[in-house]
């Protein structure tokens, strides 16, 4: 293979074979393929019953695909440990549960917890909750109008008494990776831990979080090929071992008495209640499409199509692409402005040539503010996608203007 | 409904150059109406005196057809009395809903630009944003 691009696999994805549309919202949901779709069937039709709690064949058949689906994630991401690996109900619910059980419990009165200005909302939100329930002091780190983070500033914010950073491996409005092995390394050299968000990183390119030494990190399923209602939380050992539980009630217990209860071994401590098990077994099908296609191959062919959008795109006079100049720092995301178009009448107007674009704040609104737009468009690629779809997409922004009464 | 043909000269020409798009001088009533999941934003200002809309203008962010709705509604209010623009609110919804009448439609002039937003739901709050911040402030008149 080498350096050679894949073909886009399309055939592998029924919606894209049925739709007669170009599908480029991929940084809210990607697609499922065929594997995926059976596995959740499969489950229900083959394993289902309730995992983790009875001595039977079928319940322990059914245990054996969830902790098999577990170790799949593992690998993936190069864990240490399964201990390590929690599920949950999606990235925003694994972020949620380190605010409340680790935020809650290690952050005090005069400390500081530390949120990237591009976080989406669900890396923001919780934070703000926690500062404003123990009285710490939330400060936002600063990007410039490319989505760069300067060392400057992750030395300005991130001080002794940091607990806590917040931030995504990649912006879902720019497409901007953020250096997280400089945030990562400043924060441990001022004993605070790091809330990576990988909802659009994990998906898109290699994660090993053993290389980057990551304290936590949250994505969810449905943004690689998986089914929606799953994500992960990956924490270090000994940062979860110290950690309350965030839910209460079954399957997380050891013994539980009338007035106190001990608690389940990780990682099921925090996954209390009956689990999406054959969400969590679609996901391990996922990854192994990932793991047969080659998540390099994918991501090469990513950044070709990021590229061809790119040079198109910019060059429509009165599109404005959001964040940085280089194509390949945007992971195939390319948020736009279209001079005096708000972003609705642009995706209406997409829609109907046929084409699946977002439009609003992102769930970023901070973010946007900071570059001083109230919401924009945005187009975002997975390897499945070809150059005609990008064409229609081009030809489709470059019909605008005119459609909505400007003269040029 | 083909939202290639739904922009009508009638609705971006009134999103282009509004006429009513400014702060009034004196205003004594004035609403913000926003439409959380989209984001578009209007504050609208009256003058009503003696139960007559004297003047009006909005300011605001949004979509063409929120602006250009605000922008047709205020040409349509400005100079009638409270109760008249009430009803004129009440057709608008009832055209929106695809139940006014072709009599009701016709005096609704220019917002019958608007009519095949019925076969939109996902734009029918962006037209109807205005009207219904109008609709709110004549409830303090």
């Amino acid at each position: 293979m080498g350096n050679s691009i894949i073909e886009p696999h399309r055939e592998d994805f029924p919606l894209l074979m049925s739709l007669d549309a170009a599908y480029l919202d991929n940084a809210a949901t990607s697609q499922k393929p065929y594997c995926v779709i059976d596995a959740e069937r499969d489950f229900y039709k083959r394993l289902n019953s309730n995992p983790l709690r009875s001595f039977y064949d079928l319940s322990i058949s059914a245990t054996d695909s969830y902790e098999n689906s577990r170790e799949n994630v593992r690998k993936f991401i190069n864990a240490k440990s399964t201990k390590e690996i929690v599920f949950t109900n999606n990235a925003t619910s694994s972020i949620n549960l380190v605010a409340y059980s680790y935020g809650l419990s290690n952050v005090k009165k005069g400390d500081r917890i530390v949120v990237a200005i591009s976080e989406h909302h669900s890396n923001m939100l919780p934070w703000q909750m926690v500062a404003q329930t123990t009285g710490a002091e939330l400060e936002y780190m600063k990007c410039d109008s490319a989505g760069v983070y300067s060392d400057e500033e992750i030395y300005r914010c991130i001080t002794p008494n940091t607990k806590i950073v917040a931030v995504a491996v990649i912006s879902n409005v720019t497409g901007s990776k953020a250096p997280i092995e400089k945030i990562i390394s400043t924060a441990h050299a001022n004993n605070a831990v790091v809330m990576l968000d990988g909802a659009q990183s994990v998906p898109h390119t290699k994660t090993d979080v053993q290389q980057l030494d990551a304290d936590f990190l949250a994505f969810s399923a449905h943004k690689m090929l998986g089914p929606m209602g799953v994500g992960v939380l990956y924490g270090k050992e000994d940062l979860l071992e110290k950690m309350p539980p965030f839910l209460r009630g079954g399957e997380m217990i050891e013994s539980v008495r009338l007035d106190r209860a001990t608690f389940a071994e990780l990682p099921h401590k925090f996954e209390a209640g009956t689990v999406n098990a054959a969400g969590v077994f679609a996901l391990s099908s996922a990854i192994d499409y990932y793991n047969n296609v080659g998540i390099d191959n994918m991501e090469r062919r990513e950044q070709y199509l990021t590229n061809y959008a790119y040079q198109k795109l910019s060059k429509i006079p009165h599109v404005n692409v959001i964040g940085s100049s280089d194509p390949y720092n945007h992971s195939g995301i390319l948020s736009f402005t279209i001079d005096n178009v708000h972003p609705h009448d642009v995706s209406a107007v997409l829609n109907q040539d046929n084409i699946c674009i977002r439009a609003g704040h992102h769930c970023a609104q901070p973010f946007l503010a900071h570059l001083g737009i109230r919401s924009s468009s945005r187009a975002s690629l997975m390897f499945y996608n070809t150059e005609e779809e990008i064409d229609k997409f081009v030809q489709s922004v470059a019909s605008v203007r005119k459609l909505m009464g400007y003269g040029d | 409904m083909n939202s290639r043909n739904f922009y009508n000269e009638v609705l971006t020409d009134h999103n282009i150059n509004p006429a009513h798009k400014r702060e009034i001088e004196n205003p004594n009533f004035e609403l913000e109406g926003v439409n959380p999941n989209c984001g578009d934003d209007i504050i609208l200002k009256l003058r009503v005196d003696d139960g007559i809309i004297t003047d009006g203008g909005y300011v605001g962010d949004g979509c063409a057809i929120s602006q250009a709705s605000a922008d047709i509604m205020l040409d349509l209010v400005i100079g009638k009395s409270t109760e008249e623009a009430r009803r004129l609110a009440e057709m608008f919804f009832g055209m929106i809903k695809g139940t006014a009448s072709d009599d009701e439609i016709e005096q609704l002039e220019e917002a019958g630009a608007l009519k095949d937003i019925s076969h939109m739901p996902a734009r029918v709050k962006c037209a109807v944003l205005g009207w219904h911040t109008l609709d709110d402030i004549i409830d303090k008149v």
